[in-house]
């Protein structure tokens, strides 16, 4: 029966991990996204999962790896801090095609910076905090509502394409209470244990895309490496060409498929001539915002990404065809920005409304951008 | 792949496709290899139900080329993911292979907590005094005063003893050997298996190529005359001075000692609070509801 | 319609419970759309602590409180330190023992608030011997002065948000809130 309950940002995600099929937790306190930890450390022992405070944010993630080879859906949570910790091994699971999902509660930065506070600024080192040219997927839930679907959703992605997904939320979302509305019947996209045959090859992956995964203890005996690998998932380091293909697919299985994994939800695009193109919290206010305009008779459209990375190029320079104008707020001082600029600022003039300290971008702020001009 | 009339009895348990392997001649690590299978042949555990898993260095790329699941991690976090991997399933056996460096240096924060928690592991940690990999730089195992690429003019720290930090930490399994002591480095790795909780055995290993090289040892022979020559027992050691001490690899089974074990102490919490257990739910991510 | 509520005082009165109450109240029950919001970290210990709820009709956008048509405050400090924002002709509550009027009277009259008070934390205290209570006594009077929930909706929310075996005890401080809350001006 579908459910409804009143409840915090932060447990939305833990409910909505449980509810894909998550069943370890490996994590380290940090504010403000310790409750997710607080709440899967409770429920995990109820449907038969388990739960582990490691003893920092690198072993978080190794241990989550770990559990994901191990055949379990596995989630972690943190705050700028430990995402900064996490990088490493973020890495790591994007060259061995390790399903995770981690959930960044975004605060004030850099450094320790304002723990209580929100902020949208890990958003760039969500793409490319680790070393490397590699691709991952980041959602950005604006509600307790899409902390729940959100979640789910990564769990999804995360199966599908054989990546690091990141929930990237912030302290506003993560501490806020709303209704939600829990489903009775959730798609979730299950694991696919490969076929066992003669001379099985682990990463031997169509191009744009990924292989099954097997788990451990499941007879496949294979190898997983962070060292560049070939189709056997053997350490093969100095041949340019096994590189180039693996790292080219890591990326391209992502790049390619932008459309597919994209969520963008639209509200009176067709005439608008102002489109303001936000992801998170701040496209609340945009929402108001737009209301607002639209009722004094300005043409303005409102976009918001709940995938943010991949960026979905594709599909945002089709809505904003007709645009002239395009205004991004964000809680940094214009990361997402630059990547709406270099994708759509051909066509339009693309503007920043930009607001860090912890408050949130209110709607008369985004307004008065409007009205300029 | 090399072919041989005679194949040695532990071929079976090699990715013989990946041979020959990177090791340097004289390297500990072929010994490691043969007491490892050893002690797997005389212990109860099934070779099929081992999982391995490494972080960086020379002794890291063992699991690699023995034929069972083997995760070959980031430096320093193979413990954190041996963590994961044995929580994901607790029915597989984990061994965890780790050099000094990795184990001790850059993941001695990941090697004291698993010792607290008493996870049921087994890791073999290979102590050459030396980090092979990147070319002989110092260790914080390698004796005070020896030398390294990083250590021009002499190491001047008291080095770890992997053993009884391990100890120390919380491990209810932990033996020290070096590698011209086999049959005890066979029988460690035995118990260690059998241990239900966090197993260290330690082994001292030669690394001729940097440790022998920068240290006056050149040789494995001569490397392992000096382990002979300056190996004594725990119970010898009790009456020695810290003086008399410095230098001195000091071997034997530093505890045995079972206690509760961290997965198990979960799952009796589990148990109280919900009628499906973490074994239902092996390979979870496979099942569509 | 969009209201805003503020709800103030000092760490451990069991501001933020209330506004989850209503909150809940209005959306689980009330079937109208609700967001709770509050100040985390330093401040919310000792000093002064608010927590704010926005309800409406229609879905909630925007989910902060600017400038809310609804006070309670629950501590001097809190009153003075949150009142800025506050919508002229707003509705005020106050607990009269923990707010001096006195020093008030000039901002309430100047911001034409339509003024209540509850001597909440005292009821508790005197009537129910549990000064605990004292925010769901004042959740009664905030249910008698607004109507912005039903009472029935905020029974059921209290039912649901409290310890196990403090229901009857917490029932009765909403109905004591109902009672006892007064115009004031």
């Amino acid at each position: 029966m579908t459910k409804e309950v009143f409840v915090q940002g932060n447990e939305a995600c833990a409910l909505g991990a449980i509810a894909a099929g998550c069943r370890f937790f490996a994590g380290y306190p940090i504010t403000p996204s310790t409750e997710i930890a607080e709440i899967m450390s409770k429920k995990l022992p109820t449907v038969g999962g388990r739960f582990v405070q490691m003893e920092d944010e690198i072993a978080a993630v190794g241990a989550i790896i770990g559990a994901s080879w191990g055949g379990q859906k596995v989630v972690t949570a943190t705050s700028g801090p430990g995402f900064s910790l996490m990088q490493e091994n973020i890495g790591y699971a994007a060259i061995t095609e390790t399903p995770i999902v981690i959930i960044n509660m975004q605060r004030g930065s850099p450094s320790t910076g304002q723990p209580t506070r929100s902020a949208q600024a890990d958003m760039m080192q969500t793409r490319w905090g680790s070393h490397g040219d590699y691709e991952t997927i980041s959602l950005a839930p604006s509600s307790v509502q899409e902390c729940f679907d959100y979640t789910v959703e990564a769990f999804n992605l995360a199966e599908k394409y054989r990546c690091p997904v990141f929930v990237m939320a912030d302290e506003i979302v993560g501490h806020m209470r709303e209704k939600i509305t829990i489903p009775d019947k959730i798609d979730i996209t299950p694991r696919q244990m490969p076929e066992k045959c003669e001379n099985y090859l682990p990463y031997d992956a169509p191009e744009n895309s990924t292989t099954p995964m097997p788990s451990f203890a499941s007879g496949f005996n294979i190898h997983v490496t962070g060292l560049t690998h070939d189709e056997r998932g053997y350490p093969s380091t100095d041949d340019p060409d096994v590189h180039s293909k693996l790292v080219t697919r890591l990326c391209n299985k992502i790049l390619k498929n932008r459309s597919d994994i994209a969520q963008i939800d639209t509200k009176y695009i067709d005439d608008a001539e102002i489109i303001v193109l936000g992801y998170g919290i701040p496209s609340r206010s945009a929402l108001t915002a737009v209301k607002k305009a639209r009722d004094s008779g300005l043409k303005v459209g409102y976009i918001k990404l709940g995938v943010v990375w991949p960026f979905a190029e594709e599909l945002l320079l089709e809505y904003t065809k007709n645009a002239k104008r395009i205004i991004v707020p964000e809680l940094n001082l214009g990361q997402v920005y630059l990547e709406v600029d270099r994708v759509l600022g051909k066509n339009a003039k693309v503007e920043l409304v930009s607001k860090i300290g912890g408050a949130l971008i209110t709607p008369d702020e985004i307004l008065d951008k409007i009205m300029e001009e | 792949m090399i072919e041989n009339e005679h194949p040695h009895k532990f071929i079976k348990y090699l990715r013989t496709e990946r041979l020959p392997h990177l090791f340097c001649p004289g390297c500990g690590n072929g010994i490691i290899f043969n007491t490892l299978f050893n002690a797997i042949e005389m212990s109860d555990v099934d070779f099929e139900n081992i999982s391995m898993v490494s972080g960086i260095g020379c002794s890291s790329r063992i699991p690699g080329y023995v034929k069972c699941d083997s995760l070959h991690t980031t430096h320093g976090r193979a413990i954190a993911f041996a963590t994961g991997l044995k929580m994901a399933n607790s029915k597989q056996d984990v061994i965890v292979v780790t050099g000094d460096g990795d184990a001790t240096s850059i993941g001695g924060n990941h090697l004291i907590h698993a010792a607290r928690r008493n996870i049921d592991l087994t890791v073999i940690c290979v102590n050459n005094d030396i980090y092979g990999m990147t070319g002989g730089q110092i260790s914080p195992t390698s004796p005070k005063g020896s030398y390294a690429t990083t250590a021009p003019y002499g190491s001047t720290d008291k080095p770890f003893n992997i053993a009884e930090v391990a100890k120390a930490a919380g491990a209810s399994y932990v033996a020290k050997y070096t590698v011209a002591q086999p049959i005890q480095v066979s029988n460690a790795i035995k118990e260690g298996l059998a241990n239900k909780g966090f197993s260290l055995i330690e082994v001292i290993a030669q690394c001729p190529t940097y440790y022998g090289r920068k240290n006056k040892l050149k040789t494995p022979k001569a490397m392992i005359d000096w382990f002979k020559e300056n190996t004594i027992s725990l119970k010898q050691a009790e009456d020695m001075t810290d003086e008399e001490l410095e230098g001195k690899i000091i071997t034997g089974v530093y505890i045995n000692k079972p206690r509760a074990e961290f997965i198990e102490s979960l799952d009796a919490i589990s148990a109280q609070n919900s009628d499906i257990t973490p074994e239902d739910n092996i390979n979870k991510a496979y099942m569509g509801d | 319609m969009r209201t805003e509520i503020r709800i103030g005082g000092f760490g451990g009165q069991g501001i933020l419970m209330c506004g989850i109450i209503i909150a809940k109240a209005a959306s689980l029950y009330d079937h109208k759309f609700a967001v709770q919001t509050q100040s985390y970290g330093p401040e919310a210990r000792g000093g002064a602590s608010r927590t704010e709820v926005v309800i409406s009709d229609q879905e909630v956008d925007y989910p902060k409180v600017d400038s809310p048509e609804i006070f309670v405050a629950m501590s001097h400090e809190a009153f003075l330190k949150y009142v800025d924002d506050v919508k002229d002709g707003a509705i005020l509550i106050t607990d009269p023992d923990l707010v001096d009027e006195n020093e008030i009277i000039d901002i309430i009259n100047k911001k034409n608030f339509k003024y209540y008070t509850s001597d909440a934390t005292k009821q508790a205290q005197d009537t129910l011997g549990l000064k605990i209570v004292a925010n769901i006594v004042m959740l009664g009077s905030f249910v008698k002065a607004t109507g912005l929930i039903s009472e029935e909706s905020a029974r059921k929310a209290i039912l649901e948000s409290v310890p196990p075996g403090t229901e009857e005890k917490n029932i009765k401080a909403f109905e004591l809130g109902m009672d006892v809350v007064k115009k004031a001006n």
